[in-house]
């Protein structure tokens, strides 16, 4: 288990590895011959060019990026327009607002979005499904793991694909989300989507 | 699961085995913390724990009061669940699997068939393909941690000796499972034959480590872990998380104790950060040699 996990492509993309499934992205990530790079100081930033929060649990997350000093560094890259990709806690990390969450709990506020914790119940409740993605021409396995749930979205959020009624995986400029797991179905579309725009 | 599966696409589904090992993936990297009330598991919550484990008296107490140790008392788990935002696990005796469907009607996330409890069947484990909870399930070598996977299990952590502060016994039998995968990334295929035979478990799974380099199941480590080192020394050989059960209430002071735990394990790499948070941390548990104990958890299971 090396740090830097795969040559052959110019751009590096960061894998925020304070806790939860970073190995998961760093495998789908190097399926598609990108270069990732662990984060878990404020060093391991100065060499990439996107970053990815992975799921995990988000109050871990959001005490160990504090103590790590990670937070404002990457609050930063983010406002500065460094693509960023969260997928569940990491999508809570980057949203507006947190319900259900611990009132100690950080955010980036870096999308317009409100996100419930846990909002789908306890782990007998997590499923998979399939989820229509606007630009795919095939659905995509979505895996939901205590998901959380996106209760409101602003104006600028582009929604990328519903689950029935519930907004699932969206955009706000250099910001995307996903309330799934993409790392968890062997299946690297999105992966592809989110480093086209680095 | 290779590719997507086609068949009953429109409909979602609960409890398969990739919904059941996703909990598990997102655990990695965490510290999982016994607790035995609500208040503890606010502390360890505070501290940042990726989960708890609910139960009546940490192995530590355990092993001293003897007797039979069983699934804990539901409202005590309830109590917990009912202030944790995190995951809640909860332990049932080995095949006894009407504590394991009591425990899932409680909606605990993860169950643990433990070794640490007094085992209900002596020749089987539970049927925990049969649930749609997933299950953790200690092992101390490769062959009892495939049979735990042929059950159903979607995590298998290192038994280690539970309640003895003591990390001997888990770095045995990490390096064993450990040591032994990489073995058998080495072995030409007539060899997988002899290696499902030696560790008497299914041929299949035997050929998937050969292939993937890897169990299908994270696996992490339990059993003797006191201290940041310990925890970030689990890590190094190669464990995705710890468990700590008497580890952190055990010790004189144990918020402190349980925050540097996660934090070593995060940075388990990393020495200056490991001694950075092992401070003044006070006394660790005391902890007991393995000449001195009289009953091995670890011996139970087949």
């Amino acid at each position: 288990m090396v740090r830097v996990s795969q040559i052959g492509s110019t751009k590096i993309v960061g894998v925020l590895a304070l806790q939860g499934a970073f190995n998961s992205h760093e495998r789908a990530l190097g399926e598609i011959d990108v270069t990732t790079q662990e984060i878990r100081t404020p060093q391991d930033l100065a060499s990439i060019d996107a970053l990815v929060m992975p799921g995990g649990e988000s109050t871990t997350m959001s005490q160990l990026l504090e103590s790590s000093e990670l937070f404002e560094p990457i609050k930063k890259l983010i406002q500065e327009g460094m693509p960023v990709f969260g997928t569940c806690a990491g999508m809570i990390l980057l949203a507006t607002k947190i319900i259900d969450g611990r009132d100690d709990q950080v955010s980036f506020g870096a999308i317009d979005i409100d996100v419930q914790r846990n909002a789908y119940g306890r782990q007998i409740d997590s499923f998979e499904t399939e989820i229509e993605v606007e630009s795919f021409d095939e659905p995509f396995h979505a895996v939901f793991i205590r998901a959380p749930r996106i209760v409101r979205a602003g104006r600028d959020v582009e929604v990328l694909a519903t689950n029935g009624p519930e907004i699932v995986f969206a955009k706000q400029k250099n910001v995307l989300v996903a309330s799934f797991h993409p790392e968890l179905s062997f299946d690297n579309r999105i992966h592809k989507m989110f480093v086209k725009e680095i | 699961m290779a590719k997507r599966e086609t068949e009953n696409t429109a409909k979602s589904s609960t409890g398969s085995m990739l919904v059941k090992r996703g909990l598990a993936e997102m655990l990695k990297g965490g510290v999982i913390m016994d607790v035995v009330n609500p208040e503890q598991a606010k502390i360890a919550e505070d501290a940042g724990a990726c989960a708890v484990m609910a139960l009546e008296r940490v192995p530590a107490d355990i092993r001293r009061d003897g007797g039979v140790a069983r699934m804990s008392d539901p409202e005590m788990i309830s109590g917990i669940q009912a202030v944790c935002s995190i995951p809640v696990m909860a332990k049932a005796r080995i095949g006894h699997f009407v504590e394991a469907q009591v425990l899932e009607s409680l909606g605990v996330d993860f169950i643990d068939e433990s070794e640490v409890l007094t085992p209900a069947d002596e020749t089987h484990h539970i049927d925990k393909l049969k649930f749609t909870v997933p299950f953790v399930c200690g092992a101390t070598n490769l062959g009892e941690a495939l049979r735990r996977i042929s059950e159903g299990a979607a995590l298998i952590r290192s038994k280690g000796e539970a309640g003895t502060g003591n990390i001997v016994e888990a770095v045995r039998h990490l390096r064993s499972i450990i040591g032994d995968i990489r073995k058998i990334t080495q072995a030409d295929s007539a060899e997988l034959f002899d290696w499902a035979k030696k560790l008497q478990a299914p041929l299949p799974l035997v050929q998937d480590i050969a292939e993937t380099g890897w169990l299908q199941v994270p696996l992490f480590c339990a059993g003797g872990i006191a201290t940041p080192s310990d925890a970030a020394l689990a890590m190094q050989l190669g464990a995705q998380a710890v468990f700590v059960g008497s580890g952190i209430f055990k010790s004189d002071d144990p918020a402190p104790r349980a925050k540097a735990i996660v934090e070593a394990t995060t940075h388990f790499r990393d020495p200056e950060i490991i001694a950075k948070v092992s401070r003044n941390l006070g006394v660790p548990m005391t902890g007991i040699g393995m000449d001195k104990i009289e009953q091995r958890y670890a011996e139970r299971g087949w």
